[in-house]
């Protein structure tokens, strides 16, 4: 890889490479840049341009560029797959735009065509780039430092001198130290050539190769996941199959089969609250204790879930993601013969927990007539209940209380068609009247009994009020491709960035007066002043073994330009 | 218990005290700075002028020296030459702020004490807080804003130990940390108090602390930047025969050469590039912790992820023929662009999962 060219490399004031030749050439393996120019005819011509353009440096640019211009709406435009009410809401509040973003993906801005496109374009010409640098790099690898140009003053920093020693003496000497410095270097006519910082280019190949890893990691995550929800009260449990959940989303490849069986039970669930200041009532612990098993004979196992402390089995993991009360309730006949008695899961409306929801007794349940019929009852739950307003005024059970509706008739669930456990379909309900003909409600406390008219039985709210947990339920397979990746990431980038690719070269000749005359230079691909420091501490060390020849009369160095440098001390000389 | 609350509250009003001390001293280390470029402005430097309108031969002048050290027993060793490298200008760098003069120069060295006091009271006012509230200073954006600009100031103070040419940032900067600061105590102040349980994993130490880390450099990598396209037009008006105003004249002329601007903020924003894309793997990893996935698009996650390809758009594009230079410096500007309105704009005008306790 020598310079082979015997001729002067250039004019004075030709550019740099020409200067160089191969000297300065693949000191990294970025791609030439080569003004854009229209193909000649065909098709074969097109698509060479097309993909020399999509590979161009400049296209990755105006790529990535895109790709931060095309998530911007994302965060702005209310999505489906973060907030599915907010943008039926958007919706309803501007129906023209609505529609105009249907159209354009703006509800679920990263998974529309348009901005796939521009990451599969970027990840293409990533992949482009890559590729051919790879090969580049290692055929680098194979190969020796290219051999010293012609000019060595030419070179961004430089230095020479005049010594007692013989040019092979100095030669060998610079050899050895490049080596010690951990420089590959080899001899090269009458110079040595030496390169250092590979390390910069496999961190760049590195980063960039983890990047293509965390995509398809994420893809592959996104395609098979599975994700769902499942409230349980106290005391009650939940086995991952599809049919538990109360709401699950999953990736389009998903099968039922990749669900991992196991099941739990939750024992006991702990709030916590601020009880003072401005903060007043936002939770300070949330935990719940789940007993545990894997599999369908699996020990059980006890552990504590926490909002940011998942259950761990295999690649599922079920998370602690709202919480709330489930009052007991029993409801007996006009008999006084027990048809129900069951936890009822409300909703939380606010922050301090005042919860609605509702009680359906579908069978058992014969009125003083002695027909079937089923009843229902409107639920409105507060634990800190201060009077006036249905308010609660602290997340924690201090004073709870539980207003009912009453009503009987068809509550509608055997007709087929779903609906909520925590709203009444009232269409076929009647409502239960007070001796004034209005609406039969009461305020219960714990322990208390409201009475249905007529002899049609009673609804009591049991001193037991049961807490519920909500858990997130999730299965994203590849997310350990996705942190490999990412570390990988990490390191690769710092490798590119704060390693130094440079290559010295050291000549030594005898003069036209037959004293060995010392050249050395640096070269780097970036511009910094760690190379003429390197040089200098480099070319101290060498003048220890190669020391100076008695300067001739005044005359000036034979390398060196007048004016076009000025001389400063090196590096390593002052500090020996 | 009421007694640790006691504690506590001590602890908080004197975090508050320390934070508005901070500011005065702050705003008395502006005047010193300001009193530094007054004085500094006596001296009449041309520099960039010489060295891009001098004949030829002469403009061939040195771009970087190298160790200058003296003494005649040194000059018989190697001496290291240094050449620019081709297309660049060899315009040496500016005195800094003070001009070259004595006063100026006592103004600066004022003003830098100053600064290593203000930062003092604010780290103590940040640690105060801490203790107070026992955890980490990170809890909403009141905190976020006082340890930001507590780390600003410190990276600035950090980089003078370490000898680097960086002086002529202290004016910029404390104007900067005092706005930053007065933001903080009136519009974003919010009593100490305890965090959400979604808060309480030992990644707010790792994912914030980067965060807050990562903008102070970009900060000052931006403030860089600014300067760079500044004194790159001054340059250019120079180089094409221009006559740039008295004004600029005496300002620019104390800042470093354009191309050391551009190399500085460069490095800065390079160096800090791998911190900040730990930072967003680190919230990454927290979120798969506590929210069930560990990428969802929420605002904040995507802003992140924007200013990230912003900044690796600005460092490829220093790479790239055609984006060089004020191309890519606008680019860098963007890139801030996008890292201000992750913290300040998603707070404050888009819901997301990262809202927490008052902003």
């Amino acid at each position: 890889m020598s310079k082979t060219s015997t001729t002067d490399p250039a004019p004075a004031g030709g550019s740099e490479d020409q200067d160089l030749g191969d000297a300065g050439a693949q000191l990294s393996t970025a791609p030439k840049e080569e003004a854009p120019s229209l193909p000649s005819l065909g098709v074969i011509g097109w698509a060479r341009w097309f993909w020399r353009q999509l590979t161009s440096m400049r296209v990755a640019l105006l790529l990535l560029l895109l790709l931060s211009l095309g998530a911007i709406p994302g965060s702005l435009i209310p999505q489906t797959g973060i907030d599915a009410t907010k943008v039926a809401e958007f919706r309803k509040n501007n129906p023209t735009l609505g529609d105009v973003y249907d159209k354009l993906g703006m509800f679920h801005v990263y998974s529309s065509v348009w901005f796939s496109a521009i990451y599969i374009l970027l990840f293409v010409s990533l992949i482009g780039c890559i590729v051919p640098r790879t090969w580049q790099f290692v055929g680098q690898l194979r190969g020796r430092p290219p051999g010293a140009p012609k000019r060595l003053t030419r070179l961004p920093a430089h230095t020479t001198w005049r010594t007692t020693a013989e040019p092979e003496q100095v030669r060998e000497a610079a050899l050895a130290l490049l080596k010690r410095r951990r420089f590959r270097a080899h001899l090269a006519g009458d110079a040595v050539a030496a390169e250092k910082g590979y390390l910069r280019e496999v961190g760049n190949l590195v980063f960039h190769l983890a990047l293509i890893v965390m995509l398809i990691a994420f893809a592959w995550g996104q395609l098979f996941k599975a994700e769902g929800f499942k409230l349980v009260v106290e005391g009650d449990g939940f086995s991952n199959t599809l049919t538990q959940y109360d709401d699950f989303k999953s990736g389009n490849l998903f099968t039922q089969d990749d669900l991992n069986p196991f099941s739990f039970r939750l024992k006991d669930f702990t709030g916590t609250y601020e009880m003072s200041g401005p903060n007043r009532g936002t939770p300070r612990t949330y935990q719940a204790t789940v007993d545990y098993s894997e599999g369908a004979y699996g020990k059980d196992r006890h552990q504590t879930v926490k909002v940011n402390e998942p259950l761990t089995i295999g690649d599922t993991k079920v998370y602690l993601a709202a919480h709330g009360y489930a009052p007991v309730v029993t409801v007996r006949d006009g008999k006084g013969e027990v048809v129900y008695r069951d936890a009822v899961p409300l909703l939380p409306l606010d922050g301090f927990a005042t919860s609605s929801g509702a009680v359906k007794v579908m069978d058992g349940y014969r009125n003083a007539k002695g027909e079937k019929e089923q009843l229902g009852f409107q639920a409105f739950f507060v634990p800190t209940y201060n009077g006036g307003a249905m308010v609660s005024q602290f997340p924690a059970l201090m004073s709870p209380v539980l207003a009912l509706n009453a009503y009987h008739g068809d509550l509608g669930v055997d007709s087929g068609l779903p609906q909520s456990v925590y709203q009444l379909d009232k269409k076929n309900m009647k409502e239960f009247k007070d001796s004034d003909g209005k609406l039969l409600k009461k305020l219960l406390k714990p322990g208390q009994t409201m009475q249905l008219p007529d002899g049609a039985g009673s609804i009591t709210f049991e001193k037991d009020i049961k807490e519920w947990a909500q858990f997130q339920i999730s299965q994203q397979p590849a997310s350990g491709w996705a942190l490999g990746g990412a570390v990988a990431a990490i390191f690769g980038l710092a490798g590119s960035l704060f390693i130094q690719r440079r290559r010295v070269w050291v000549r030594a000749v005898r003069g036209a007066d037959g004293v060995t005359v010392v050249e050395m230079a640096g070269l780097g691909r970036s511009e910094s002043a760690k190379v003429p420091e390197e040089l200098g501490d480099l070319a101290g060390t060498l003048y220890d073994q190669a020391p100076a020849a008695p300067d001739p009369a005044d005359s000036p160095d034979p390398a060196q330009e007048p004016g076009t440098t000025t001389p400063v001390p090196a590096e390593g000389a002052d500090k020996q | 218990m009421t007694l640790a609350a006691a504690t506590n509250e001590n602890l908080a009003n004197l975090s508050n005290t320390l934070i508005y001390s901070a500011m005065a001293v702050y705003t008395l280390a502006f005047f010193a700075y300001i009193a530094e470029w007054l004085f500094g402005s006596r001296s009449k430097v041309a520099r960039t002028a010489a060295a891009l309108t001098a004949k030829p031969e002469a403009k061939k002048a040195p771009a970087v020296t190298v160790n200058q050290a003296g003494g005649t027993a040194v000059l018989e060793r190697p001496k290291v030459t240094v050449r620019a490298a081709a297309g660049q200008r060899d315009v040496p760098d500016g005195p800094g702020a003070h001009g070259g003069d004595e006063q100026g120069d006592l103004y600066g060295r004022i003003a830098i004490s100053l600064t290593v006091l203000a930062f003092l009271l604010e780290l103590g006012g940040v640690i105060a807080r801490a203790a107070s509230v026992e955890r980490a200073p990170w809890g909403n954006m009141y905190e976020f804003n006082i340890t930001f600009s507590t780390v600003a100031v410190g990276v600035y103070l950090g980089l003078l130990a370490l000898k680097k040419n960086i002086r002529w940032l202290g004016l910029f900067l404390t104007t900067t940390v005092l706005l930053d600061l007065g933001l903080a105590v009136t519009v974003l102040y919010t009593e100490s108090d305890q965090l959400v349980p979604a808060l309480h994993s030992y990644w707010l130490y790792i994912h914030v602390s980067t965060a807050i880390f990562c903008g102070a450099v970009f900060y000052v990598g931006a403030v860089g930047t600014i300067l760079y396209l500044f004194k790159d037009s001054y340059e250019n008006k120079l180089a094409s025969g221009g006559r740039p105003g008295t004004f600029a004249t005496s300002v620019l002329e104390r800042l470093p050469s354009a191309a050391s601007l551009d190399k500085f903020s460069y490095r800065v924003n390079a160096a800090v590039f791998p911190l900040w894309t730990f930072t967003i793997i680190a919230g990454a990893i927290w979120a798969g912790d506590a929210w069930g996935r560990y990428w969802g698009w929420d605002p904040k996650e995507t802003w992140s992820f924007i200013t990230w390809v912003a900044y690796a758009g600005y460092l490829h594009a220093r790479a790239t023929a055609g984006w060089k230079g004020r191309k890519a410096a606008y680019l860098a500007l963007l890139a801030f662009a996008c890292w201000l309105f992750n913290y300040y704009g998603v707070n404050m005008f888009v819901s997301g999962l990262h809202s927490y306790a008052g902003v």
